[in-house]
Order: C-alpha cells, then structure tokens, then sequence
C-alpha cells in the first residue's frame, strides 16, 4: 500500500459527508449478515430437527370442516383454499367493522361537542368506556350476551321468514332467476345517470349558482328504474327461507353466526369510540371563525358543519383514521377467543395439523402486512384528494 | 468515533458467539438432564385428572405421574422436574426447541406427528377415543343419526379432523362450532349453541361429571376415532427414547409382577421370580444398558407407584372422572396393555 492511497482514506475519512456514506454502508452490511445468521441458523435448526420447510404442505388435503364459507370449501378442500377461506373470514368483519366504526365515530364525535348536556355526556360515557376496556374482554362480552338469546326451538321471529337465536340470524336468501340481469343492468344504469347528473349539478352551481336538487332525481333512477325493470321482467327473483330440522336448527336461507356479530359489535363500538375522539379534535381544529362566518352568510347548523367544518376537519382527521383501521383489521386476529373462522383461527389448525410452523406464522404476517398496506394506500390516495389544494 | 467503532466490534463479537451456540443443542439428551440437575417435562396447561395443581399448588395427575416416575429413574429425585405446561398449539415447537426433554400431555400417536414431525413416540399409556355427549331430550340416541345437528368441537387437535371424516363417512351434514378452550366449548354447549360436544372420551367423562344436571345428558355410544395417547421425544436421540420407553414398560411390568410403590424397595432385595429381579435390578444390569442407575426401575416404581396405582389415583373409579380401565387394563384382564418384557 503506497503513501498516496492512505492519503486518500484518512482524507475521505475526515470528510463529514463520505464518512457519512462509510457508516451508512457499514450498518447495511452488517444488517444484512445478521438478516443472513437468521435465517442460515433457523434453516440449519430445521434441517436438523428433520421438519421439511416450504409451502409444498399447502396442497395436501385439510380434512377438516369450517361453518363460515364466503367459497366453496369442503374437508376434501386443500390447506391453500382453507386459509383463503380464512382469509377472505378476515376481511369481511374487517370491512363490516371499519364501516361501522366509521359511522358510529362521526356520529358520536359529531354528538360529543354538542351543547346539549345530556347528549355530551352519554356520548362521553361510551367513549370512556369502551376505550378503557381491552377489546378481547369486549368480544367476549358481546358473544355472552348473544349466547343469552333464546334457544334455537324458542327463537325471536318475524312472519316465520326471520329468525333471531343464540345461534345466530338466520334470513331468506335471494334465488336469482332468469332475467334477473336486466335488474342489474338498469341499476347500472341508473347509477351512472345519477352521477352524469351530480357532475353536471355540481359545475351548473360553480357557473351560475343555481341548485338542484339531486336527491329526488337519483333516488328515481336508483330504485325506481330497476324496480320498474324487475316488474317488466316478470319478478325474475325468488326465496330460499331457512327452516327449522329436527334439532331445531334453522337450515338454507342466510346464516349470520353470533361470532361473527359478537366480533364485528366488539371491534366497531371499541374502534368506533377512537375514531369519535379522532373526529371531534377534527372539529375541534378548525377555526372558530369559520363558523361564524358561514352563520353571518345565513347558512343553516347543518350545512354549515357539512359544507364548511367536516370538509376542513377531515385533512386532520384522515391520517389518524388510517391508524384506527388498521387496528381494527389487526384486532380481528383476536377472533379465535370466541371461535370466528378468521385466518387466525383456520391457521392455527392448519399448523397443529401439518406442524409447519414457520411457514403458516409467514402466511399470517404476509396477509395481515397486505391488507394494511392495501388500506394504508387507499387511505393516502384519499387523504392526498382531499389535501387542502393551494393555490 | 472511539465508541463507535467498540460497539460495532462488540456487536460483531456477539454476533459469532450466538453462532457457535447456535448448533450444540443436539447432544445427547440425559447428559443434558443430569448437567442441568433437572427434567424438563412438557404438561397439560389444566385437564382434570391428566394435569392438575393440586390445593398446595404443585402438578398432579396422570399424565405429571409420568414425569415423576422418569425423573425419578434419571436422577432419583421426583422433585427435580421443571414442568412446562403447553397448550396444544405450542406442544411441538417446545419439543423440538429443546425447551423440553419429554412431552407428556395427552398427545396422540398419529403417523405424521410420528414421520413428519421428527418425534419417537416411546408408547402408549392410554388408549382413548373420540366420543360425543348430547342432550337426552333430543331424542337422538346414535352419532350417526346427527345430520343437521350443531357440533362443539375444539380447535387445534386431531378431534376436527376425526368429525370431518366421521361425518364424511356417514353423509352428515352439520355445522362445526370451533371453540378453542375446553371451558369455553362447554359453556357454548351449555347455552345450547351446540347440540351436541365432541372430544375424547375421557374428556367426555370428565365433563360430564361436572354439569349441574348429568342425568339430561348421555355419551353416545360410538367411539368415532383411535386415540392412543402416549410421552413423547425428540426423533435422533435413541438413548433418551429407550430411556423413556422402557420406564413407561416398567409401570406397565410392574403391575403385571405384582410390585407396588410400597413392597417396590423391599422385593429389590431379590426374590425367587426372575423377571422381578431383572426389573429391580438384583439380577442382571439393565440400569447399565440404559446408561442408568441399578435402581433405576425401583426409584421409577417407588415414585407414583405402578401403571394400576396411577391410573387409580388419577383417573380411576375412585375419582371425579370415574373411569373405568376398559382398553386400558393389562392383555390378561381383558385390556390391550401388553408392555414388551424386560429382560
């Protein structure tokens, strides 16, 4: 090594900003030979502990049997098709509970800065409460209070089409028959004419500030049109109503099991009460002089908070509601305690089943990792489209 | 800057310490236990009359018995166990982490625990079987007549699987109702979620006898599945697997020989029967095969006492389960139990 080229490092040593880089590149390194021990050494331990690792267990038989099937699914099913069966378990009550949460929390958060004392206070009751009490006491609750329901052979009902039981609601289900597509169609129809017409309400107000009312109008092209259609069609739609067998139990029809409502209740009344809190800060953030100057123009209570505070109090509120939904979805993996067929649950059984551990506790942290990227990047695309636009 | 670079070297140092760690894990099994002065017995988190903790807070029960009685043959002292209750998801991982020496939790010998796992069964120390319990006034007096029937199952164990192919089998149509614990399953089956609960027919027996009304329920009478229940090791360390299997033969000679917990030290002194000699070592240096003690067999005994004295004690027709030895009793009582000879 010459005098020259250690020159050349002390120099590129002493500087500030390649010595930066040197340290950067350093802590690459060495993370990636730790990332690398990991998994040689988690390798090795298999190897040695006679466990064949990879996925090729997911194409054996499951040979057991799930209630709650959005697929097709039997015990002859694979493994793959039980965790995607578990799966889309998963993103059902995800998505029923982030829609109730969401509505339950605007509401109570609208509620809790109301001037009406009474109203102020039950609402700062609940989200006391529920915030207070961890959610899996919550679930648990829920499902007790369910299973207090009357039994199968006394169950709650209505016109003997309806049934309510502590095993769970049971409805007819629709039987699409012939023709049933022209229904569709019109209520495609109609939902495109109605947004035609809002888009074309919406710049005629902007030009010329005259209103229309597109409430009517939509309403006639969304119900009206297909209900027409269906009529025309000659009623192309019939009913499969659940009936009671010799247990008592209540067959054919649409089953909602009390696991799935104990879950969905537990998980949007929880998650509801953070998103009240999120909503009312919203509020909460913009500027009192917003208010008062929609009220000297003459605008109504109402439109006001419609038109002037939620449109600006939801730039604050979005980012943090984000954080809420991907805590709902994660929560639901709590669904085992109670016996929902989540992924969770399926997973377990899969693994207790073919002992692949390593492989199923992977599935589980990839589905969970995708759907809340999924949400996280739908939510920023919102966020970015309701960002204050400066001009 | 000084600092830095020490930490980075420390932490590279570490980094090959964990590595040569990493692979010593496999020696052999009973040089482990007597270098660690104790057992590592994996258990039951709680199932009455297998696992239990007793008023004073220390594990009993038959399947605890077993730990006992291999303790007691390892390192002659039934108190050095260090008992490791699992349930029955993290079961495998703490054996083949070596978190456990021997899995002694009402665990069933199948083919692929057994092949694909990497686990040596060492035996069988109950037969069981998959039984259903339903309510009386249903009206229903078979398994076989449950189609369209709700079903309590509990998650996670070989029982999902036998009710599929039970149900498979017999073209029945139900609706699974998985619950993870045993309380929690009961108290669904209770509330009449379910109509009927599936487990094992000792669970059954156990549960049953716990209902505030036992007469408005009956165990139908099918046996839906094989369940031979049995301690288990890690597959590679034949030793430790011999060692383990033959102080569950032990038990089992024991009571076919006639030798008790209590005459256990005195026949040891030697008798007229050979085969007794040879198990309590006057005769013969079987202890030494083993790599054991001579009295090795004589402490196992003298722990719990032999297989007919546990089974009594724990879950026998004395107790709140009330079992009787069915499968269970010795070949010669009419039972299956045959333990190869020692000899």
């Amino acid at each position: 090594m010459t005098a020259g080229s250690m020159g050349d490092i002390s120099r590129l040593w002493r500087d500030e900003r390649s010595r930066g880089v040197i340290f950067q590149l350093m802590l690459v390194l060495g993370l990636a030979l730790f990332i690398a021990f990991i998994v040689s050494n988690t390798i090795a331990n298999l190897q040695s502990a006679n466990l064949a690792s990879g996925y090729k267990f997911l194409k054996d038989t499951a040979s057991f049997d799930i209630n709650q099937r959005l697929i097709e699914y039997s015990s002859t099913s694979t493994y793959r098709r039980a965790l995607v069966v578990g799966g889309l378990n998963t993103i059902l009550v995800a998505a029923l509970g982030i829609a109730m949460a969401t509505l339950l929390g605007f509401v109570a958060g609208v509620l809790r800065l109301s001037p009406n004392f009474l109203i102020n206070r039950i609402v700062g009751i609940y989200i006391e409460v529920t915030r207070n009490v961890p959610v899996l006491l919550q679930i648990i609750f829920w499902w007790v209070i369910l299973l207090a329901l009357p039994k199968v052979r006394e169950s709650l009902k209505i016109g003997d089409t309806i049934f309510l039981n502590n095993s769970g609601i049971s409805t007819p289900a629709p039987v699409f028959l012939e023709g049933f597509s022209f229904v569709l169609i019109a209520l495609a129809v109609g939902l495109l004419g109605t947004f035609v017409i809002a888009r074309w309400s919406r710049s005629r107000q902007a030009a010329t500030g005259q209103t229309f009312s597109v409430g009517w109008t939509s309403l006639t092209l969304i119900v009206g049109l297909p209900l027409v259609t269906f009529f025309a069609a000659g009623q192309p739609l019939d009913w499969n109503v659940p009936v009671a067998n010799r247990f008592g139990r209540l067959r054919g029809g649409v089953s909602i099991t009390p696991e799935l409502i104990a879950l969905w209740l537990a998980l949007s009344v929880y998650t509801g009460a953070f998103i009240a809190e999120i909503v009312r800060a919203g509020i909460q953030s913009v500027s009192k002089g917003q208010t008062e100057a929609a009220s000297a123009l003459g605008l109504p209570r109402g439109l006001t908070m419609r038109k002037i505070v939620l449109p600006q109090a939801l730039r604050v509120i979005i980012p943090p509601l984000t954080s809420q939904y991907l805590n709902l979805t994660k929560n639901s993996s709590l669904a085992v305690a109670i016996g929902y067929q989540d992924i969770v649950s399926i997973g377990d059984t899969v693994l207790n089943q073919s002992g692949q551990a390593l492989e199923v506790i992977s599935i589980f942290m990839g589905f969970y990792l995708t759907l809340s990227i999924v949400t996280s990047l739908f939510m920023n695309w919102y966020n970015k489209r309701i960002a204050l636009v400066e001009r | 800057m000084k600092m830095k670079l020490i930490t980075g070297a420390v932490a590279a140092a570490g980094l090959m310490a964990i590595s040569a760690t990493a692979n010593t894990a496999h020696a052999g099994t009973l040089d482990d236990v007597r270098a660690a002065g104790e057992l590592k017995c994996g258990i039951n988190t709680g199932l009455p009359g297998f696992a239990f903790t007793d008023d004073s807070g220390n594990w009993q029960g038959f399947d605890v018995a077993f730990c006992k009685a291999l303790a007691a043959a390892v390192l002659g002292d039934t108190s050095k166990i260090k008992y490791v209750s699992l349930t029955g998801k993290n079961r495998f991982p703490a054996l083949t982490s070596g978190e456990i020496d021997v899995l002694s939790r009402n665990t069933t010998w199948t083919f692929s625990r057994d092949v694909d796992l990497g686990f040596t069964f060492v035996g069988v120390n109950y037969y069981d079987g998959q039984g259903f319990i339903g309510r009386t006034k249903l009206g229903v007096k078979s398994a076989k007549e449950l189609d369209g029937a709700s079903i309590c199952i509990q998650t996670g164990t070989t029982t999902e699987l036998n009710l599929a192919d039970f149900a498979r089998d017999n073209k029945i149509e139900y609706e699974p109702v998985p619950i993870e614990t045993n309380a929690e399953a009961r108290a669904a089956y209770e509330a009449e979620r379910c109509d009927v609960y599936t487990t094992d027919a000792s669970g059954l027996a156990a549960t049953k006898a716990t209902f505030d009304d036992p007469e408005n329920h009956m165990v139908f009478p099918e046996i839906v599945s094989k369940e031979p229940l049995g301690p288990l090791v890690r597959q590679g360390d034949d030793q430790w697997a011999d060692i383990a299997r033959w102080t569950l033969n032990v038990l089992i000679n024991a009571e076919e020989l006639g030798i008790t917990r209590a005459n256990a030290a005195e026949l040891a002194k030697g008798t007229d029967n050979p085969a007794i000699n040879r198990i309590l070592g006057s005769e013969g240096s079987m202890g030494e095969m083993l790599g054991l003690s001579k009295d090795w067999a004589v402490n196992a005994i003298s722990a719990e006492g032999n297989y007919a004295e546990i089974f009594d004690k724990y879950v026998g027709p004395d107790t709140p389960l009330g079992l009787a030895r069915g499968l269970n009793a010795l070949y010669k009582d009419g039972g299956i139990l045959y333990a190869p000879p020692i000899r």
